[in-house]
């Protein structure tokens, strides 16, 4: 063999010697006929009847967003701008006005939150940068309207999907705090864990945490979380 | 004239049944397809689909009916009938039935006494191609001429073996006429169907009729992969409706042949001989006839999914280099039988030998190709196998 041959990471394969039964080709026909009678035979369709039988959605699917209530039933959005601006196809549109004097735990609330499900591309980056975690995705997928202008969702349409989908165990608000404000406070909270249960052996879980930002030790970015 | 009009009734009940068969031979062919792949098939139409003949029909009828704009016309518009209509021409010697016994008023068979139905068939099928050229050529598409070319070269190739297979059969029967054929083999028994003596010449004859409906693996002219649509790239509604119908009036025409041929027509020993006289034998055996066809329709469907496509050079190949000698030798071993008088048990291991002998042709070929490859290659400094494949 040549000097290329005695090159481990090359591994040649040597054509088989055909035998007088492969030259016939009969043989190969009676296999190839019997994986295919066996299966229609054996038959085990693996289509999903989609409009009759819904398909289950892995838990972090990202479909149409709603926003937040809080536990008095206000909207969450602090009217901040941060997903506005994570937003890379520009589809969220916020008007912010001075919250009421009875919200004292705030400064601002959306006088206007339109949402355009068209232009987004459900990438859940808003999600990710809203510090107050009043913007979330939820497992629906099924969006369909007569006109543009019926995909243009406001603050109430985005609360009514919240109002529809927060008792669903797969859209779980994944809020952990349950009350507003110290986005300020984003350094010292915990993990945010991810939406999905994600097995050790995930690129993803072995990376730092996306979304936090360690202001104090950069030498732990290099470090495994535990 | 009742001749004429039981002719004409005949005509239109078995053009019609056959149109309808094929309808629902497609729904058929999309069920099995489906099985074989673990999907579902067509199940929206109907239960189970079954309507979905009627509307894919519906739907050729009202869709546009586009005609290319640099298209020749009136050859656009002739390549669809004549597929057709040739295809459907072949049927009228073809008896669907015991044309000896057949009941009053009732007629098994189109055209009767055909005394060179087998060399009609031929000269009508072959003629089949010349819808696919001409549509090919008229529709003014690079691909379409292509596909058009692919099937005139393989339909040439393949009707050499077709015809020389069938010789065999009728040399052993002395007859071209297919009423004939089916009735030797009735009469002789089980025993007498022509696949115990020919059944080199059955797997040739089944083989290129394959080749000569363009089904897989043999469906060269119109492989999706290489060349869009083949011969009908431009055909849609109606047009494109009479090609498919063409097609599968071949692979009926085909099926009818390969049972009357090789596997004895109506007969079936015990249930369907040329003795049974019980009430309504004739209608058990037009049944037998009837589902031996349906099981050699439904194995080429399943061949379908079963081998994958040749390439054009191995098609080639396989007609030049293996089918056609293996048919003249065939058709040889007939002759001599025949000639001295000899047992025509002894065509049995004639033709087994033959093949044995191909096959042994066909795996020292190989090897010589790769002894000479792995020479040639080391001299150059190569490996043997970095070169060209097979």
């Amino acid at each position: 063999m040549t000097a290329a041959a005695d090159n481990q990471d090359v591994i040649w394969v040597e054509e088989p010697e055909i035998g007088f039964w492969e030259a016939t080709f009969l043989p190969a026909i009676v296999e190839g006929l019997k994986t295919t009678i066996r299966h229609v035979t054996n038959y085990q369709p693996v289509t999903q009847q989609y409009p009759e039988e819904k398909p289950i959605l892995p838990l972090h699917y990202r479909g149409v967003h709603r926003l937040n209530r809080d536990e008095q039933g206000r909207v969450k959005c602090v009217a901040c701008m941060l997903c506005a601006t994570a937003c890379p196809a520009n589809c969220i549109d916020i008007l912010a006005a001075a919250a009421p004097p009875q919200w004292p735990d705030r400064d601002k609330y959306p006088a206007s939150f339109v949402l355009d499900e068209l232009r987004c591309i459900y990438c859940g980056m808003c999600e990710e940068a809203c510090p107050v975690d009043a913007i979330e995705l939820t497992h629906i997928y099924d969006l369909t309207g007569t006109s543009r202008n019926e995909l243009m969702y406001d603050r109430e349409k985005l609360l009514d999907v919240f109002d529809q989908t927060k008792d669903d165990p797969r859209d779980p608000t994944r809020t952990r705090r349950g009350r507003l404000g110290p986005a300020a406070e984003f350094g010292s909270l915990p993990t945010v864990a991810p939406a999905t249960p994600i097995t050790p052996g995930d690129r993803s879980a072995q990376a730092p945490a996306p979304g936090v930002i360690h202001p104090h030790k950069p030498s732990d970015w290099s470090r495994k979380p535990s | 004239m009742a001749d004429l009009i039981t002719t004409l009734l005949t005509i239109a009940v078995a053009v019609g049944a056959i149109l309808t068969t094929v309808a629902y031979l497609i729904l058929l062919e999309r069920k099995l397809s489906a099985w074989m792949q673990d999907r579902r098939g067509p199940n929206r139409v109907g239960p189970f689909g079954v309507f979905q003949p009627l509307a894919d029909g519906l739907k050729f009828l009202i869709k546009e009916d586009v005609i290319p704009a640099r298209a020749d016309k009136v050859m656009f518009l002739a390549a669809p009938c004549i597929g057709l209509l040739t295809t459907l021409l072949a049927f009228a010697v073809v008896p669907f039935g015991p044309v000896n016994d057949q009941p009053a008023y009732l007629r098994f068979i189109i055209a009767p006494h055909v005394d060179i139905g087998i060399v009609f068939i031929f000269a009508v099928t072959s003629l089949a191609v010349y819808g696919v050229i001409l549509g090919g050529w008229a529709s003014n598409n690079k691909y379409s001429a292509l596909g058009s070319l692919r099937a005139s070269a393989q339909v040439i190739s393949y009707e050499i073996p077709l015809g020389m297979s069938v010789l065999g059969v009728a040399l052993l029967g002395g007859t071209l006429n297919l009423e004939n054929v089916v009735a030797a083999q009735a009469q002789g028994g089980f025993w007498q169907w022509y696949i115990w003596t020919q059944p080199l010449a059955a797997l040739i004859f089944f083989t290129s009729a394959l080749a000569e409906a363009n089904r897989l693996p043999f469906d060269l002219s119109e492989c999706e992969q290489e060349l869009v649509g083949g011969y009908h790239t431009e055909y849609s509604a109606m047009k494109f409706a009479l090609f498919f119908l063409g097609e599968y009036t071949h692979v009926i025409t085909m099926s009818f042949l390969t049972v009357i041929l090789f596997f004895g027509g109506w007969h079936f020993p015990w249930i369907a001989t040329p003795g049974s006289a019980y009430v309504g034998a004739w209608l058990v055996k037009v049944l037998v006839l009837l589902s031996k066809v349906f099981s050699v329709i439904v194995f080429i469907m399943l061949i379908r999914w079963t081998i994958p496509r040749f390439r054009f050079d191995q098609l080639m190949n396989l007609s030049w280099k293996a089918l056609i000698p293996l048919s003249l030798a065939n058709m040889i071993a007939v002759m001599t039988v025949r000639q001295f008088g000899w047992n025509r048990w002894w065509l049995l291991p004639i033709s087994i030998g033959l093949f044995c002998f191909v096959g042994i042709i066909g795996v020292s070929a190989k090897r010589a190709e790769i002894r000479h490859r792995h020479g040639a290659s080391q001299g150059a400094g190569l490996h043997p196998l970095g070169g060209a494949g097979i």
